[in-house]
């Protein structure tokens, strides 16, 4: 069966490994109570790997736009391609979203990114205490979406590996 | 009389005819504290973030005629840091930073207010005074820039300090890689006409 591209597998896995960092380190972050160095610290490199995230999210963007991703194979139902093209396309909208919206929503709160700590980034909005607590309801939410639509991915993942043993998980792993 | 006494008099009566001349010159202004912002800049981690200082009082004496008389002060009340965040807010009040509860003013007065040289009359001045912070005394040295705004005057300046000589982040916050030392107030304060 026909595999993903080079680049293409390596962006999913690698932006996969960072999604995953990321998330983690966002719930850890803000269950930490009061004000910390370790608290600043995970908030910072929340960004990083955010914005990380973001820039690795176009390059991917671009390359798929430019490379087909292989076909299913012919037996897979109509409905479930549908459903696996609809489950990519909402993958492929929140590793934009998510990022974008803990961007604005760091500036709403008077804190801008600067990547690595060495490169500020561009400042959109000023600070804004009334946009501020609606983006981090968007920023949350969003992420939520996400975990389903991930357990979701893997799921599909593991049913195309060990029920139906037709090979689709091959085409994008390592 | 003695002559001791005589000389004392002399002197005393003096001193009271001097400030009664200063203060007939450089009347206190009004601040409009609405307009009137004072803030600090800090990095944390190389982000500069500006938090305001929401209550504070400014006392100016200044008449542009007269910048040698001029005198200024400014009161900030520390519980009114807004880092824009509630939690945070109640944070920084705590002992490892502002110690609110034992020191709940921060204060500046003026000691000298000379014109800057070179800069066009009335607009530019070299201000220093003694900066008090969380029980700590500091000379400080800012440039000040006035400007006249309809029948207001407005004073703009950014006082540069570090953080750790007035003890603000104790223990495992001092370490100025997370939060670095140079901090700057800054001060926008506009009189009423």
């Amino acid at each position: 069966m026909e595999r993903y591209t080079k680049p293409a597998i390596l962006l999913h896995w690698l932006i996969a490994l960072l999604i995953i960092a990321a998330f983690s380190l966002g719930l850890t972050m803000v269950n930490i109570p009061g004000l910390t160095p370790t608290k600043l610290k995970y908030f910072s490199w929340h960004k990083w790997l955010g914005v990380t995230v973001l820039a690795l999210a176009c390059l991917r963007l671009l390359w798929r736009l430019t490379h087909a991703a292989p076909a299913y194979p012919a037996q897979m139902p109509r409905w479930q391609q549908s459903a696996a093209h609809a489950l990519h396309g909402l993958l492929y909208i929140l590793i934009f979203a998510i990022p974008i919206s803990g961007y604005f929503y760091s500036l709403a709160a008077g804190v801008p990114v600067v990547y690595l700590g060495l490169y500020p980034l561009p400042v959109f909005i000023d600070p804004n205490p009334e946009l501020k607590p609606l983006l981090k309801l968007v920023h949350y939410w969003l992420n939520m979406t996400l975990l389903a639509a991930f357990c979701l991915h893997v799921l599909a993942a593991l049913k195309h590996q060990f029920i139906d043993r037709d090979g689709v998980l091959k085409r994008i792993l390592p | 009389m003695t002559l001791r006494s005589l000389l004392t008099s002399i002197l005393a009566g003096g001193v009271a005819a001097i400030s009664l001349a200063s203060s007939a010159v450089a009347a206190p202004l009004k601040v409009d504290t609405g307009k009137s912002t004072v803030s600090a800049v800090f990095k944390q981690l190389n982000v500069p973030v500006e938090a305001k200082f929401k209550k504070f009082a400014a006392q100016i004496d200044f008449d542009s005629a007269k910048p040698d008389a001029a005198k200024a002060g400014v009161d900030i009340d520390i519980a009114s840091f807004d880092l824009g965040d509630a939690e945070y807010n109640k944070e920084v009040l705590k002992k490892e930073w502002f110690n609110a509860a034992q020191f709940p003013k921060a204060s500046f007065v003026s000691s000298s207010i000379k014109a800057a040289a070179g800069a066009p009359a009335g607009t530019k001045y070299d201000v220093a005074g003694k900066l008090t912070i969380k029980g700590k005394t500091a000379d400080v040295h800012f440039p000040l820039a006035v400007k006249k705004d309809g029948g207001s005057l407005v004073f703009d300046g950014a006082v540069p300090i570090k953080r750790l000589s007035f003890n603000i982040g104790e223990g495992e916050w001092k370490d100025t890689g997370m939060v670095a030392d140079e901090v700057t107030i800054k001060f926008h304060v506009v009189t009423a006409p």
